[in-house]
């Protein structure tokens, strides 16, 4: 057993786990936060992804103990019902999600890209190409880039309207 | 929220839920004390079960119980079954092997579920499943299907000799002797329709709890129709009489058809959480689900097609045969059947069609239902066929088709459907003009003068959804009715909850059904629930697959609201003292025509309820059920367009342009249409261009992760320019026909012809890897430059 600890989604956390416990199973199992999901188990789906220390990760491939001492934070980490991110907003207002099964994966690696890449600097041949790492099976991917562009400009003219 | 009724692109009311990580999916439900199920699966495609020592699994931590096929078999749990009857053309019936839940002597497919570990954790569940100890002698297997019904094949059931399930026809085949002894021209093909995996992206995943008091037990499942795995875990597998089973279908992750069967798994976690007297849960991984979740289409089929002079079809001959896996899955049987060869007219005036089909058994996983189920395999063979033959004759694809086009409703087909509405022309002149089919030759030549090969392609699909009526299907062996059934509950305060039999796993029920209630009564959206996916809750039901929700399900809530309409008319003609005929319903009010005096719909709700003032013997309380029972399938079709660049060099195929011009009737949220199309679509570029369940010649699936199994990606695909042309459905209120599979049955034959169209070779099959066009390409690199 290991004791793990972390900020997760700004709240410190600490619980004793198998040594083999995984971050996914950590932040679900133990922790009860079920946004994140498990899709394929192998790093390729992609429906896992949360962000630790502010970098994209799957978090079916990371042990919880290597996520010790770290910032984490999930999908229910980055806005609420009443609060949307402006990449929530954007998923949905652009029909973003059907079944919803790997949406918290797509919204978190898009939040990701945006921060890489800066807001406004996504066009769709970028967006497509960033979105290697995760799998949607209903939507045909068509409406997800249209979200995530719309997210980017948007949060663009946030920035420059904050200036 | 302003009021959004049927035509309004209203944003999805299940989304909050979603995007903010608050879904309930079955793998989030914990209960109290529940413990994790792990299967011990074989790892042969055919092998005798000598023994099984579960003793050192039994030693180790946190095990309840390692529980067997001989277990399962005297606790009196019952076979699998396969719900749809298939008469042969001799008259006999199918020959149906056994399918035990957790199989004693003979595994049939990798993969199979052997015994079952109930430990504390996922974990402890998974080690000691990998510490049983299976003792096998293996037996030859066969895994083509062609190849199964050889002579000397190895045989995978007693009951099915040779491994021939059926071998059934449909139409007449001396019409169509007849027709190709007189034609002008006979185009004759070879067309395979690739082995497909679903893969929603949420897993299998089932939650079962007992109640030794009560004797009753609670399944939370993954499932697309939890009504019908009621009925048949207790018609079928005695594992509970209905009464004491509850079903609940929570949020469900995807399911385009595999989420429809009933699984082994399932049905062990209900039975091993009497047995261990904890609940007990379990996920399947993804390497699990490629192996037991039921794959789709694997067709070999030879078809040939009669030209008169005139280059008007006269006859289409077809032999299929179709893989149907080791285990006859619940709907497998007609997959290849009604729902397959009765849409090979396609949208032609065809007068004369026989089609033969053989299934077969081997040892491979289960073959059911997938997105379209059926029909991608019967478009994509009249597709082909029409591209080849148009270039074989000389004349565009699209005049060709053009030529043969149904054009007088209702058309008889020689293979049973009876299309009642449609516009082809409508949907492929649209189609044709968003891709600029007209400026084909210019871009081709531009792309050649950058070293690129350019081909475009056609696919003019036809579907039938919403399969119908019970009567009529019943008649064809299937062993339900195919109604739907809604409840309209009007609360006292006027809020309306509609419990229905369909069931969403994002197709956006919650949205579309209450725009529908919206339209109706002219009450804001947030004032409608929609309410599915309980076996408590909702009175019965058939579930969601076949595009049915919207023509079957909706008319069901149709029927419902024109009740609740009919009595709340009557209790505010009662009220105000009018004619019943004068009220109308307008904004959520009940308004006396031609006069001021109105009532809002929560004051007639409110008197419902109170009953205080009610006409004459009226019963108080305002609540309308109804069942649905359609009259007719329901025939969506359209043309799709694609057209590709392919680099010589890598044998890299691009689509550069998609467009796909559909006619579904009504359309209630455009949104969500587009969303099912850009699905479908994608799903079926998959299928001709990257997807492909490959088996070695021992029965390993060599594509069972995603690290081997090709799904699309967000860069192997384009967007897309969609439209839609309304022909109305005579046959359901709504007039809607469905969406939801259109895209993955039409893509496919416009993407390979597209590509054969560019390589100017038509010996592809699909997927229509880089490998595959590679080769092709060193005949047209070729060709060029002789």
């Amino acid at each position: 057993m290991s004791k793990v600890s972390m900020v997760l989604n700004g709240k410190t956390v600490s619980s004793d786990v198998e040594d083999r416990t995984l971050l996914v199973s950590f932040i679900r199992d133990v922790r009860g936060l079920t946004g994140t999901h498990v899709g394929c188990d192998t790093s390729q789906c992609g429906a896992c992804v949360v962000h630790v220390d502010g970098k994209a990760v799957k978090a079916c491939t990371m042990l919880a103990v290597q996520a010790s001492g770290s910032d984490v934070v999930t999908l229910e980490g980055i806005g609420s019902a009443t609060s949307l991110h402006p990449v929530q907003a954007a998923f949905r207002e652009h029909h973003g999600l059907q079944c919803g099964f790997c949406t918290p994966g797509m919204i978190m690696s898009a939040v990701d890209m945006i921060n890489r890449h800066g807001a406004g600097n996504l066009d769709e041949a970028t967006i497509r190409d960033e979105l290697e790492g995760n799998i949607c099976r209903c939507t045909g991917y068509h409406n997800i880039v249209k979200a995530i562009k719309a997210a980017s400009d948007q949060m663009a003219g946030m920035s420059q309207a904050a200036e | 929220m302003a009021i959004e009724g049927i035509g309004a692109r209203a944003l999805r009311k299940e989304d909050k839920r979603f995007i903010t990580g608050k879904g309930q999916y079955t793998d989030d439900m914990v209960l109290p004390g529940m413990g994790h199920a792990a299967f011990v699966r074989s790892p042969h495609a055919h092998a005798k079960v000598i023994g099984i020592d579960a003793s050192a699994a039994l030693s180790m931590p946190g095990v309840d119980a390692v529980l067997t096929g001989d277990q399962l078999v005297g606790d009196g749990i019952g076979n699998l079954i396969c719900g749809w009857m298939i008469h042969s053309k001799d008259g006999t019936p199918m020959k149906m092997g056994g399918w035990r839940a957790l199989e004693p002597e003979v595994v049939r497919h990798v993969g199979q579920a052997i015994a079952v570990v109930v430990a504390d954790t996922p974990a402890e569940a998974r080690d000691a499943a990998d510490a049983v100890v299976v003792d096998y002698e293996e037996l030859p297997a066969v895994v083509d299907a062609v190849a199964a019904l050889e002579p000397g094949a190895p045989q995978i059931h007693p009951e099915a000799e040779g491994n021939l399930i059926y071998d059934w026809e449909i139409g007449d085949e001396a019409a169509v002797n007849a027709a190709f002894a007189s034609a002008a021209h006979v185009t004759k093909m070879e067309i395979r329709n690739n082995r497909l995996v679903p893969n929603p992206m949420e897993p299998r995943a089932a939650l079962a709890s007992y109640n030794d008091a009560e004797e009753h037990h609670t399944l939370y499942t993954t499932s697309q129709n939890p009504h019908v795995a009621r009925l048949v875990l207790s018609a079928f597998y005695n594992v509970a009489p209905e009464h004491k089973l509850r079903v609940i279908a929570p949020d469900v992750g995807g399911g385009f058809g595999s989420k429809i069967y009933i699984y082994p798994e399932e049905m062990v976690c209900l039975w091993a959480s009497k047995r261990v007297g904890r609940p007990v849960k379990w996920v399947s991984d993804r390497t699990e689900a490629f192996l037991t979740d039921a794959h789709g289409r694997d067709h070999v089929s030879e078809a040939e097609l009669a030209l008169d002079a005139d280059n008007r079809i006269t006859g289409l001959r077809v032999k299929t045969i179709a893989n149907l896996g080791a285990y006859m899955s619940l709907f497998s049987s007609s997959v290849p059947t009604y729902l397959y060869a009765t849409l090979l007219s396609g949208q032609y005036n065809i007068p004369a069609i026989h089609a033969n089909v053989k299934t077969v058994y081997t040892n491979t996983t289960a073959v059911d239902a997938y997105r379209g189920a059926g029909r991608p395999e019967a478009t994509y063979l009249v597709e082909r066929m029409m591209e080849t033959a148009a270039r074989e004759v000389g004349l565009s694809p699209a005049d060709f088709r053009r030529k043969n086009f149904v054009r007088e409703f209702p058309h008889q087909t020689p293979v049973i459907m009876c299309y009642d509405a449609g516009d082809y022309d409508a949907t492929l002149d649209a189609a044709l003009q968003a891709a600029d089919y007209a400026g084909f030759a210019a871009r081709k030549a531009e792309a050649a003068s950058r070293g690129k090969l350019r081909g475009i392609g056609l696919s003019c699909y036809i579907e039938a959804c919403g399969i119908a009526p019970s009567a009529a299907v019943g008649s064809l062996g299937a062993g339900v009715g195919l109604w739907e059934s809604a409840e309209v509950r009007v609360n006292p305060v006027g809020t309306v909850e509609v419990l229905t039999g369909s069931h969403s796993h994002g197709q956006g029920h919650e949205t579309t059904f209450a725009q529908l209630i919206s339209e109706r009564f002219g009450l804001d959206s947030d004032a409608v629930s929609i309410v599915h996916g309980d076996t408590d809750k909702v009175q019965f039901g058939m579930g969601t697959y076949g595009s049915r929700s919207g023509a079957v399900g909706m008319s069901a809530i149709v029927k419902a609201l024109d009740k609740v309409e009919a009595k709340a008319k009557k209790i505010a003609a009662h009220l105000m003292e009018a004619a019943e005929g004068d009220i109308q319903i307008e904004g959520g009010e009940l308004k006396v025509a031609g006069t001021d005096k109105k009532l809002s719909f929560t004051e007639v709700a409110l008197a419902a309820y109170t009953a205080h003032n009610l006409p004459e013997g009226m019963e108080p309380g305002l609540k309308e059920g109804a069942f649905y029972d359609p009259t007719n399938f329901t025939f969506p079709a359209g043309t799709y367009v694609c057209e590709v660049e392919i680099d010589p060099e890598t044998g890299q195929t691009e689509i550069v342009s998609f467009v796909a011009a559909d006619d579904f009737g009504k359309v209630i949220n455009p949104m969500i249409v587009e969303g099912q199309v850009h699905g479908g679509l994608v799903q079926g570029i998959g299928q001709a261009l990257l997807e492909n369940a490959a088996y070695d010649e021992n029965g390993q699936l060599l594509t069972a992760s995603y690290m081997d199994y090709t799904m699309p990606r967000a860069d192997d695909v384009p967007s897309f320019n969609l439209s839609t042309h309304e022909t109305l459905c005579p046959g359901n209120p709504l007039g809607m026909k469905g969406c939801g599979e259109a895209g993955a049955i039409g893509s496919p034959p416009a993407v390979i012809n597209a590509i054969t169209d560019a390589l100017g070779s038509n010996d592809l099959t699909m997927p229509a890897t880089p490998e595959k066009v590679w080769q092709l390409c060193q005949g047209a690199v070729k060709q060029a430059a002789e």
